[in-house]
Parts: C-alpha cells; structure tokens; sequence
C-alpha cells in the first residue's frame, strides 16, 4: 500500500472512532467541548506518532516474549511527557483534560497500532500510520465534542451559537449525551456508506 | 533458556532506562515553568478573592495546623495576608469540602478584615458539568459576598438556611456552604495568631 494511502486510511476508512470503535473511554468521557475532544485528539497524535516510530525503530531488537511490557513503557513515556509539557505551557487544557491525560497510556489504539502495524513495517510507514490514525481520532473527538457543545451548551468553541433564548439540552453534556450523540453519528455513517455502495 | 532469559532482561532493562532518561530531561525543562503556572493561578485566584493589595500575598503567609487527616497527620492550613501600605486589608485561605456530588470541592476565601467574606472562588471540582458545576457561575459566588457568621444563616435554602442553592444540585452548594463555614469559624478561633506581624516570611 502507497504511503498516501496508509495516511488517509485512519481518517476514514479505518478511522479508530467511527469505524473499528477503538479507544472509547476519552471518546466518551472528554467530549463535553469541541475544545476538550481537539485537545485529546492532539494529545494521542503526539502519542501515538512517537511511539508508532520508536517501536519501528527498535521492533528488530525487542524479542517477542516480552514486547507487550516493551510497548507500554515507551507509550506511557511519551504520555508523561505530553503530560508535563501540558501542564508547563496549556495549563487550561491540562486542567480541563485532568485525569484523562494519564489514562492516554491504557488507550487501546495506541497500543493496538504499536503491536498490530508499527511492529511490523519501517519507520516512515509506522509514522504515517500514526499521523493518519491520531488525526482521524482527533476528528472524531472534535465532532463529537461539537455535537455535543452545540446541543448542550448552545455554544462552539466558547461563542455563543444561539440567542440569549435558548435552552440548552443538558442531557447532551451528561454521560448519557456522549452514547446517544455517538450512536447517531454512527448510523448516519453507515446509511451513507450503504447508500454509496 | 539461561541466555534467552537474559536477552529479555536486558531488552527490558535498556528500554527503562532509556525512558528514564527521556523523562529526568523533559521533568527538568519543565520544571520552571509548571511552577510558575501554578504561582500564577495561585495568584489569579488571590487577586479575585481579596480587596485590593499591593504586597505579594502567596508569600505572607501564616500557617496553622487544623485537626489531623486519616492518617493521623496534622493538616496544615495556610492563609495569605494582603496587605495596603503595610495595613493588613484581608486575608485568604483554602477550604477543601469533602462531600461534594463528586469528591473534593477546593474553595478559596477571602475575607476582610471584619471577618465577613469578600469573596470566593473554586479551585478545583469534578462537579457533574451542567448542573453542579454552576457553582463556578458568579451567580452562585457572589451570594457569599458580605456574609458572616454573625449576619447569615449558613445553611442552603432547602435546609433552612439562606444560600439559594442551584436548580438541580443541592448537593454541591451544600458542601460548599459548610465547607465555608467550617473555613471561617476556625478563623475566627485563630484571628490573633493569623493577624499577628510577622508571621512565615
């Protein structure tokens, strides 16, 4: 497969979201703004780049017994350091994302990359792979999180959509919001994908 | 199977220390400046919550012990004093209130130096979004200006008292209020010693 192509294959259509449903737990949990589901969109790129090409780059070297606890140290350190340049420099971000940001270590995309792809192939097709997978994760967050911001707060991206007049629909915000919002999103994907095949 | 064992140990070692090392250099760039972000919202959140000063309150500090915590420590309490020209013009401490809908509740209070609250402001909370998190909206803050022990009844509504609380979540402002409350009797029971020159410079 063409370098193009594994980039625009995690975009859509392999997108982690929308399409192998990988990664759930922030996708549900931090969509409460569209801000919130860029930033851990972003978050995970960081992530998942870097160790998408670290494990390429040692995948020769680390013996197979033992590569599942190699994955996760190299993951959960890029995660501490995302960790602590958030906090250094976007410290609102790091403040909105709290506790999600660790959780990024025991995201399954970024291990499921590591160990289905990265381990596998040369460095610039596992970089590829990451860039595609991560930006198409940090869509998926973002229309989520849109979704859900333009229902339940009126507003996107912090401006004020609607007029002083409406309501917002709370639900929306609540846990329940991001399963109903997701599920929708998901059946308009697939009545297009139906129809255009 | 002795030498296939060590080549795993030593894989997994040098990935270790190899993560270990990425970490002590990006801690020690990012050292500075996370202090200084926390310094900074210290400071934001001093500035909402006193009159106006013109000392550096997060190092005039005094610091008391306040009962012991779970595992029998002492809990330290720290209050900054803002001072005009010298004059102490109010003084601002944390409370933490444990029983909100989701744990701690962190607030900061100000009070002047009649011991009413000039205001308060939310540190930290978990608070559901929407509904308990209101209690980050000036609406619900600004109740608590002006209030004391002795002008106010420090109850919400709905037990008596007379802070509206938020429709939908009673829970919130409850721990809050009592929290707050908690805050400014065990000032009132310290006023000489937090009040005292000197202090912890």
């Amino acid at each position: 497969m063409s370098l193009g192509k594994e980039f625009i294959k995690g975009i859509w259509k392999e997108n982690a979201v929308f399409k192998l449903l990988l990664g759930m737990c922030p996708v549900l949990a931090v969509t409460t703004s569209a801000e919130n589901g860029l930033g851990m969109g972003l978050a995970s790129t960081f992530v998942l780049v870097c160790s998408n090409i670290v494990v390429a780059l040692l995948r020769k070297l680390i013996p197979s017994k033992v590569r599942i606890p190699a994955f996760i140290i190299i993951i959960a350190t890029f995660v501490t350091v995302v960790q602590l340049s958030m906090e250094a420099w976007v410290y609102d971000l790091y403040q909105a994302l709290g506790i999600f940001i660790p959780l990024i270590v025991v995201n399954c995309l970024i291990l499921g990359r590591a160990e289905a792809f990265a381990s596998k192939r040369p460095v610039l097709d596992a970089a590829v792979d990451g860039t595609g997978m991560g930006l198409g994760f940090t869509l998926a967050l973002f229309i989520l999180g849109a979704v859900r911001e333009i229902f339940g707060s009126g507003e996107i991206l912090g401006f004020a959509l609607f007029g002083p007049g409406y309501q917002p629909v709370l639900l929306m915000i609540l846990p329940p919001g991001a399963f109903i919002s997701l599920g929708l999103l998901l059946a308009a994907m697939n009545k297009f994908e139906a129809r255009k095949s | 199977m002795m030498k296939d064992m060590s080549r795993l140990l030593i894989t997994l070692t040098l990935i270790a220390a190899g993560a270990g090392l990425i970490l002590s250099m990006v801690e020690s760039v990012t050292r500075e400046p996370i202090k200084e972000q926390r310094r900074l919202q210290m400071l934001k959140a001093l500035s909402a919550v006193l009159p106006e000063f013109n000392n550096s309150p997060d190092t005039d500090i005094v610091s008391l012990e306040n009962g012991v915590d779970k595992k029998g420590n002492p809990v330290e309490v720290l209050f900054y004093r803002a001072r005009k020209d010298g004059e102490i013009v109010g003084t601002a401490f944390t409370v933490v209130a444990p029983d909100g809908y989701s744990g701690n509740i962190a607030v900061m209070v100000g009070l002047k130096p009649d011991q009413s609250v000039n205001a308060i402001e939310i540190l930290a909370h978990a608070e559901t979004p929407g509904l308990g998190s209101k209690i980050e909206d000036p609406v619900f803050k600004d109740i608590f200006k002006g209030k004391s022990l002795d002008n106010a009844d420090w109850r919400v509504k709905k037990d008596g008292g007379e802070f509206d609380q938020i429709t939908g979540a009673t829970i919130s402002p409850r721990a809050i209020v009592g929290a707050v409350k908690k805050g400014l009797e065990f000032y009132r029971e310290n006023r000489q010693k937090i009040l005292a020159e000197g202090g912890q410079q």
